[in-house]
């Protein structure tokens, strides 16, 4: 009776609908933001043309940066980066679970709010107003009492000599506080992801909350911790400011780890206003360049393992 | 009975290492605070910090009013751009958020928001600098609404995306068309989570030094016109912060205190517009 009475009326998918013109407008808007992307990767390829056909791939390989005889490669740079992002990793990290794991599951409704804020305000303080702490606050400080002792001490391991309080270690210090923020954050949502049945279970079975955190909630919040360390390894390979006024801007792949070295967004942030004919700003861009894909690159893979797991759990 | 307590107590143990971690990340914030206060506010004390411009070292009485209206243009042109566009962006995220192209639009903004902020300044550097010959306050907002864009888009979605679906639905059932259902009934639902996120962004643009460097570039008077290189709060901090001189060091203090100010104020009123948005949700 229902199907013949339907069948009788024209079908709703018939009717030909007028085009949506405001998704078609909407879209073209919401597109910006991908092609923005694009634009920047393919500028940066052009600014950075005459250098990378110079150089080619010796440029990821060279140790020299002299404007003077236009010996330019990226070496350092990228060692610099990579350290003060890893070294930040290794303390954030720890530090950004515990958090998450209080955030989502411990404790009063409260004190969770308040430590919420907390962190997240981190995330709003401005990235000079960090350096300018750095410069002043934090960088003489430990190398008054953590990172000059520890030289003085273990003067024999050439990795923990020449202490100097501008360092791949107060650079890596105050990426750490800058990245605690995101990787808490995205810590937390992926915690609170997880099914409750799964903690409930365990601690019907007598386990106690350490078992519980340690034997379930670990175990099945680990890909997408995973992703949010790899997203904030992004945010710390990208960092500039605060960096560019603690590395101690010295070109050189440094003996230790206490002692002045240089970033690929430091070297731009300082040079690039300088830097006069073709090859020195060309060689600059090429800098952003390998930057940029590198963080490109931790961004997509981050993104894609944080989304995997939030769908898993959502099923 | 021995191994319980054992197991009980570690596990106690454990909560505490828990909160003794999470009290060590919030050690910064104090110190960071507590330093930018007790060393900007001497410089900040004396009205001519903000009435005056910068002045060459050993005159007294500089300041920053030049940095504070710069950081008003370039952040207020910015949001010209980023807002209004980062709005309709994210009603498409929201409103058609299952079509094929959203996906991509939204890996496309989480990833523009993860780009290191010193690329974008030499994006614009080569789109409204080099074109032109002259650095100006017009290339570093463009910068700046780069860096805003994605980051209202994706806030937008997540505004809208609170709004009951009925809402949509008895719209939709009236007969009125996808535009106004959308722009006359859920983003006036949303205005609150939609602020908040604008409110954020431009938290976030006011705070970026990165972008500036080769884009507004720093200026040492005070400027109105969007052509000409300009200052701005944060390029007074990064280049006075590193000056041997003790007045350019105490001055980059009372700008950074300046700045902080002006950004927890922005994120502590989005907090409070978005608290009063979700007790509404919540109601409803």
């Amino acid at each position: 009776m229902a199907t013949a009475v339907r069948s009788s009326e024209p079908d709703v998918h018939d009717v030909p609908r007028p085009p949506d013109r405001f998704r078609d407008v909407t879209l073209v808007v919401a597109t910006l933001a991908p092609a923005a992307l694009l634009l920047i990767i393919l500028v940066l390829f052009q600014q950075a043309w005459p250098s990378v056909t110079h150089f080619g791939l010796g440029f990821i390989a060279g140790r020299d940066w002299n404007p003077v005889t236009l010996q330019f490669g990226a070496l350092p740079g990228i060692f610099g980066t990579v350290a003060t992002s890893l070294m930040a990793l290794v303390i954030a990290v720890p530090v950004g679970v515990a958090a998450a794991l209080v955030l989502a599951e411990q404790g009063q409704q409260t004190i969770r709010g308040l430590i919420g804020t907390g962190i997240e305000l981190l995330a709003a303080i401005p990235s000079v107003v960090y350096g300018i702490w750095a410069l002043y606050v934090l960088g003489p400080w430990t190398y008054e009492h953590i990172s000059g002792p520890i030289s003085d001490r273990f003067a024999n391991l050439s990795w923990l000599s020449e202490a100097s309080p501008r360092s791949i270690f107060t650079a890596g210090l105050v990426l750490a506080v800058m990245i605690l923020p995101t990787l808490t954050a995205v810590s937390r949502d992926v915690i609170r992801s997880i099914p409750r049945g799964l903690k409930e279970n365990s601690i019907a079975l007598g386990a106690t909350w350490w078992e519980t955190t340690w034997g379930v909630i670990l175990p099945s919040a680990r890909s997408g911790i995973f992703g949010a360390t790899i997203l904030a390894l992004g945010r710390a390979l990208g960092e500039t400011i605060a960096v560019t006024m603690v590395i101690g801007n010295n070109y050189q792949i440094p003996p230790s780890i206490f002692a002045p070295a240089y970033t690929l967004a430091a070297v731009i942030a300082n040079e690039f206003t300088e830097a006069t004919g073709t090859l020195y700003p060309a060689a600059l861009v090429e800098l952003a360049l390998v930057l940029i894909l590198v963080t490109f690159t931790v961004n997509v893979i981050a993104l894609l393992l944080v989304r995997s797991t939030a769908a898993r759990s959502a099923i | 009975m021995n191994r319980n307590t054992f197991r009980s107590s570690g596990s106690v143990f454990a909560i505490g290492a828990a909160y003794a971690l999470t009290g060590l990340a919030l050690i910064p914030l104090g110190l960071v605070l507590i330093f930018t206060i007790s060393k900007g506010l001497p410089p900040v004390l004396h009205p001519e910090f903000f009435l005056n411009v910068e002045r060459p070292v050993g005159v007294p009485g500089a300041g920053i009013q030049h940095a504070i209206v710069g950081t008003v243009i370039m952040v207020g042109i910015a949001s010209l751009f980023a807002i209004p566009l980062g709005v309709l962006g994210g009603i498409f995220l929201s409103e058609y958020g299952t079509h094929r192209w959203a996906e991509v639009v939204r890996l496309g903004c989480d990833v523009l928001i993860g780009t290191p902020s010193i690329a974008l300044g030499l994006f614009a550097y080569a789109f409204f600098v080099l074109p032109f010959h002259h650095f100006s306050a017009f290339s570093g907002a463009m910068a700046l609404a780069v860096l805003m864009l994605p980051i209202v888009m994706r806030t937008t979605e997540s505004a809208v995306r609170l709004i009951p679906p009925g809402l949509r639905e008895s719209g939709l059932a009236l007969g009125l068309p996808r535009w106004r259902v959308s722009l006359q009934l859920i983003v006036p639902a949303a205005t609150a989570g939609v602020i908040t996120g604008a409110l954020l962004s431009v938290a976030r643009a006011a705070g970026e030094t990165a972008p500036l460097l080769f884009t507004a570039f720093g200026n040492q008077f005070l400027k109105f016109d969007p052509t000409s290189s300009m200052n701005a709060l944060p390029l007074v901090v990064y280049h006075d912060a590193l000056q041997p001189y003790k007045e350019l060091q105490d001055q980059a203090w009372g700008a950074a205190l300046v700045l902080i100010v002006l950004v927890l104020i922005i994120n502590l009123a989005s907090r409070y517009v978005l608290r009063r948005q979700l007790r509404l949700v919540g109601q409803v």
